[in-house]
């Protein structure tokens, strides 16, 4: 089986989390963990499959667990039980030796604070990966060069991190973890510590690149807009469980609790939702007009307008009319997040 | 029963320990004390060979030589014209030979400690238990009169330049394994984190990551080393350390206040070169990281 697998995965901080573990497993909150018994609960009965060549979202607020579970798919962090299962190999079950080498070759890693080298040039940072691998010198320079080019710094070499921007010095850690071929990329919050206008800039990159590299990616974030704009794959941590797992329409549709209507309350429905969500089977009056099922609220207003009309046909991929759209429906659906607003 | 006296342990028993354990070191010193001799000589080799070699050369060499050096460390042309006028005045007072023994004992005991300090550094940061065990050890050491040292050294190895050099480097030593451990300790996590994402080996990690990043730290730790071995430099004349100690020891002797004071500044002269030319290499080490965002 390929992709990545966790099973009944549990992490808890402290001294004596076999005894913990039992009283979580009894039902035990984190609060009350905390509080009683000083531990952490890191993560808590986590079953989520990744689908090989896709990108994983996972989001929570600070403190659900995000960088503890993503640690623990290369094992960067032991759980307390569980199982990691990637490429159909137990991650648990590897030696030192296969562990390091799974890490060298299979996933590389990008994180929220860079973690570049600072004494060493871009160059040589993007390098750092295909040293570890053992790749000689010439085919590193070439290897390296072409992924500093693909994230466009190219003239950037030779300068230090620090002399770099943010955005810059993150693109320097996104050649890194893809110069080394690896098939499946941990992002940990790459992007959180970027500016608005630079991240969105870097989400663009990396949709790019996907496009056409189809690797593993497990992107994490707190933010919904930037998850909802990354994939489709979203699951919802909260103090170390998973509350929702769905896309981006199941989970604007329905979220599954008040945590995450807060979350969905700030997001700009009409770029997100699909016309499907709102189509009906009224076909009488739909008039000519055909849109592609996965066309956005937004976009579909857009065209609609420019069309001059106010309804149209909704198509399948294969151009078979499945429903209508008005565009009153659609207006509607983008002020029922207003009301939703001003209402809280 | 006294209650003004102290409890003191009896003069008997006393005399028998005084004499156990000075009679233990010297039975040890019979035993190994030829055996540790022969393993150090290494550091005499270098040290008599160090010291052949800037005594041998002509002495205008020497001066371009060393200002030269303190050019290439530091890359600024004042302290390398101090440096070429402060060695000059040196040997124009009739120091000249004193001062190269002295260079080429902190040489040898500031390289012998680098090399024994920066492992035994790296062990204690690995290692919460080494470093719980070596902490204290450190204090005593960096606590204990530095006259303290010369007795067992001098007990080994009799009068000379091994002993000299032996002593000065165990007063030295401290700073640099206290500044590599903690230099190494500080290292940020994230970056270590990196570096075990892409699979390094804990070889790779030490060298590609917590020695680069630790090094600023090392560095002052290396400049401590140097500054305190100059210091013992002078002490370590006592059990016949060759330089600058000697003119110092000499002028205590016979109250020569002349010899004295002018041997006390080419100690100061020496010791502002080299901190200063050694500060300014670590700054430039870690200029890149200057410029931080
Ligand atoms: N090494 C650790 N020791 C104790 N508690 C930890 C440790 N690492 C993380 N935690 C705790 O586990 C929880 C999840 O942390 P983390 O995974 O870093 O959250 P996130 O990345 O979502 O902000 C937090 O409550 C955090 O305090
Ligand atoms: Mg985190």
């Amino acid at each position: 089986m390929s992709g990545i697998q966790i099973k009944n995965l549990y992490k808890i901080f402290g001294d004596d989390p076999a005894m913990a573990l039992d009283l979580v497993k009894k039902g035990m909150g984190k609060a009350e963990l905390q509080d009683k018994h000083s531990h952490v609960l890191g993560l808590q009965d986590i079953n989520i499959d990744m689908p090989d060549g896709g990108i994983q979202v996972v989001m929570g607020l600070s403190g659900s667990g995000k960088s503890t579970l993503i640690r623990h798919i290369n094992r960067l962090i032991e759980p307390t039980a569980g199982e990691v299962i990637v490429d159909g190999v137990d991650v648990l079950g590897m030696s030192r030796g296969d562990l390091r080498k799974f890490r060298a070759n299979k996933t590389s890693m990008v994180f929220q604070k860079f973690a570049l080298l600072p004494h060493r040039t871009v160059q040589s940072n993007v390098e750092y990966g295909l040293e570890v691998q053992g790749v000689s010198a010439s085919e590193r320079h070439a290897r390296s060069k072409k992924w500093i080019d693909r994230v466009g710094l190219g003239g950037f070499e030779e300068n230090y991190p620090s002399q770099l921007s943010g955005g810059m010095q993150q693109r320097v850690g996104l050649a890194r973890a893809l110069a080394t071929d690896a098939e499946i990329l941990l992002m940990d919050e790459a992007f959180s510590a970027l500016d608005p206008l630079i991240r969105t800039d870097m989400q663009d990159v990396l949709l790019e690149l996907q496009s056409e590299l189809k690797k593993t990616i497990v992107f994490i974030t707190h933010d919904l807009d930037e998850a909802l704009r990354i994939g489709d794959n979203i699951c919802i941590l909260r103090d170390g469980g998973i509350v929702q797992k769905g896309n981006a329409q199941d989970i604007i549709l329905h979220p599954a609790d008040d945590y995450i209507k807060d979350f969905v309350k700030d997001i700009n429905r009409a770029r997100v939702l699909r016309i499907d969500s709102l189509m009906s089977d009224d076909l009488a009056n739909a008039g000519t007009m055909k849109l592609d099922r996965d066309t956005r609220l937004d976009e579909a207003a857009r065209q609609m307008q420019e069309a001059d009309v106010t309804k149209a046909q909704v198509v399948d991929s294969s151009d078979k009319v499945i429903g209508a759209i008005a565009l009153d429906d659609i207006v509607n659906s983008m002020v029922e997040k207003v009301e939703v607003e001003s209402t809280v | 029963m006294d209650w003004f006296e102290f409890p003191e342990m009896e003069r008997e028993q006393l005399r028998d320990l005084r004499k156990g354990i000075d009679e233990g070191f010297r039975d040890f010193t019979r035993a190994y004390g030829e055996t540790i001799e022969n393993a150090l000589y290494p550091v005499e080799w270098f040290l008599k060979h160090f010291e052949n070699l800037l005594l041998d050369t002509p002495w205008i060499i020497v001066l371009l030589a060393l200002s030269g050096i303190v050019y290439f460390a530091s890359r600024r042309p004042w302290l390398t014209l101090g440096t070429f006028f402060g060695m000059a005045l040196i040997g124009y007072f009739g120091m000249w030979e004193d001062a190269m023994k002295t260079l080429a004992m902190i040489s040898t005991a500031t390289l012998g400690s680098v090399l024994l300090g920066i492992p035994l550094g790296i062990g204690m940061a690995k290692s919460d238990r080494v470093q719980t065990v070596m902490n204290p050890i450190l204090d005593v050491m960096q606590t204990m009169p530095s006259f303290v040292y010369l007795i067992p050294v001098i007990m080994l190895f009799g009068i000379g330049k091994l002993p000299g050099i032996i002593a000065v480097i165990i007063y030295a030593i401290p700073p640099i394994i206290r500044l590599t451990n903690l230099g190494i300790r500080l290292v940020d996590k994230e970056v270590l984190e990196a570096a075990d994402a892409f699979g390094s080996t804990s070889w790779k990690r030490l060298t590609n990551v917590q020695i680069p990043l630790a090094l600023p730290t090392i560095m002052a730790g290396v400049n401590q080393t140097i500054m305190m071995a100059l210091a013992m430099v002078v002490v370590a004349a006592l059990v016949g350390a060759p330089g600058l100690g000697q003119p110092v020891l000499k002028a205590i002797n016979n109250q020569f206040l002349f010899m004295g004071v002018s041997a006390g500044m080419a100690i100061v002269i020496l010791a502002i070169i080299i901190d200063r030319a050694s500060q300014a290499y670590g700054q430039r080490l870690q200029s890149h990281r200057e410029k931080e965002h």
